[in-house]
């Protein structure tokens, strides 16, 4: 049965993990190899890296970073932050990447999904989505630049027209909940998977083995990213795999 | 050991390399002919699009060639697909080297009152393989998870080797003689996948 995937996600800033993990033999500020490895032993289905340096000039390790981690981890990895079209996405996935994810740079130039699709097949294009309830009960408004820009497009609309397009996943990241520890966006989630072809990826809430359970039954998630609760140490990947599996949630272990 | 992976237009080769090296390989890319066939093992890896792949290996000659193979030969993915008789991706005539045909998974196929929801559409994620039999797959277990991306899959038959269930079953692994294929993806199914591979180079 295909299982529901737990994702870590890494944020690199000049080629180093922001957030370090708080464990013995890791540094505090991680080595993105190590950490990879390190969560790919655990048993982290998948592994998703952001950069987030600011310059052009230091943007330049990205490559040589994203073919270090291809050579040593035996798990697909996503890698994303600041695309901007075909080179940069040619040169990751030459690297060594298996899939890119693209955020801003598919709000503002849409057409982008479906020619990084015709070009490099739509499995490995992630479009990412910062959504937002601006008033409780209200839509949920797409945002971009890293969630400083609200668009006027709506949750809903966009990730259908990303999936028209030829996205083959969506990460979908509730702005409301991230940061909270208090759990996914549930009901978001439920409606856009339920609503696509194509996976779901879960981001933003996570605080509880339960909010976990709760994303892949109530919120029809395929999968679940999450940072902190990974980083520092609050959730262990084989634990809450167990946890999932009491819940008869199939997760591969 | 000479291990040569098979040049075409096919994306993410870099993997298969690397997950060589890490089992002690430096194998080589090539389209070259003569370098194929002098190979002690071949691999035949692929993600893209079945038309314009079988395009490519008419065009560079290699269609002939990967038919006439002795040596233990490994295609993934995509490679596995193009080893079958025919596929439904742009109606292409495949290598025929295993009988099966290609289908596209047909997410409203099944629909239960348990399952209201149609399967989601490139089968994306971890799987298990079952009904093993074969070298591949020595020293794994059933039900042991592999990775998969696919939205096409060759049907169960006489050359099956292990089984997946995604919407119905299909073939994970062929095998006829020193053909071998997978559709899921070695290269990236942690220790599972490795040990696949290793499987495959002490053929």
């Amino acid at each position: 049965m295909l299982s529901k995937r737990i994702i870590p996600c890494m944020d690199i800033r000049d080629g180093k993990i922001v957030k370090g993990i708080n464990f013995e033999q890791i540094r505090e500020v991680g080595d993105p190899v190590e950490m990879g490895q390190y969560y790919a032993a655990q048993g982290a289905d998948e592994l998703v890296y952001l950069d987030i340096t600011a310059t052009h000039e230091k943007r330049k390790i990205l490559l040589p970073l994203v073919k270090e981690i291809a050579r040593n981890i035996n798990i697909p990895f996503t890698v994303g932050g600041g695309i901007s079209g075909m080179e940069d996405v040619n040169g990751l996935l030459h690297s060594g990447a298996d899939k890119i994810t693209i955020n801003s740079a598919a709000v503002s130039k849409p057409q982008m999904i479906t020619e990084l699709a015709r070009n490099f097949g739509s499995q490995c294009i992630v479009v990412a989505m910062d959504i937002k309830q601006t008033d409780k009960n209200g839509c949920w408004f797409v945002y971009t630049n890293g969630g400083r820009t609200k668009t006027e497009l709506k949750a809903q609309e966009w990730a259908r027209q990303a999936e028209e397009l030829g996205a083959g996943e969506i990460l979908l990241t509730s702005m409301n909940h991230d940061g909270t520890k208090n759990g996914f966006a549930l009901e978001i989630t439920r409606e856009i998977s339920n609503m696509l072809n194509i996976p779901v990826i879960a981001s933003g809430g996570a605080g509880t083995m339960q909010h976990f359970a709760e994303v892949f039954t109530q919120g029809c998630a395929d999968a679940a990213l999450a940072a902190s609760v990974f980083h520092y140490g609050e959730i262990k990947i084989p634990e809450l795999k167990n946890h999932l599996q009491k819940q008869h949630i199939p997760v591969r272990m | 050991m000479k291990v040569v992976v098979v040049k075409y237009n096919a994306g993410n080769v870099q993997s298969v390399l690397f997950a060589l090296q890490r089992l002690g390989i430096t194998a080589s890319l090539s389209d070259n002919t003569e370098e194929i066939l002098k190979a002690d093992k071949i691999i035949f890896p692929g993600v893209g699009e079945a038309s314009s792949a079988m395009k490519e290996l008419s065009r560079t000659g290699l269609t002939a060639v990967l038919r006439q193979i002795k040596q233990p030969f490994l295609g993934i993915c995509l490679g596995l697909q193009l080893m079958c008789r025919h596929s439904e991706e742009g109606d292409t005539n495949c290598l025929n080297i295993f009988e099966e045909d290609v289908k596209r998974f047909n997410p409203h196929e099944v629909k239960t009152p348990a399952r209201s929801i149609p399967y989601k559409v490139p089968h994306t994620g971890w799987n298990t393989i079952n009904t093993l039999h074969g070298n591949l797959f020595k020293g794994i277990s059933e039900n042991s998870y592999v990775y998969y991306v696919h939205s096409y899959y060759a049907e169960t038959g006489q050359q099956t080797c292990a089984t997946t269930g995604y919407i119905n079953s299909f073939s994970a692994a062929l095998m006829k003689d020193n053909y071998y294929a997978v559709q899921f993806h070695p290269e990236k199914s942690g220790e599972t996948g490795n040990q696949i591979i290793k499987n495959f180079l002490d053929l």
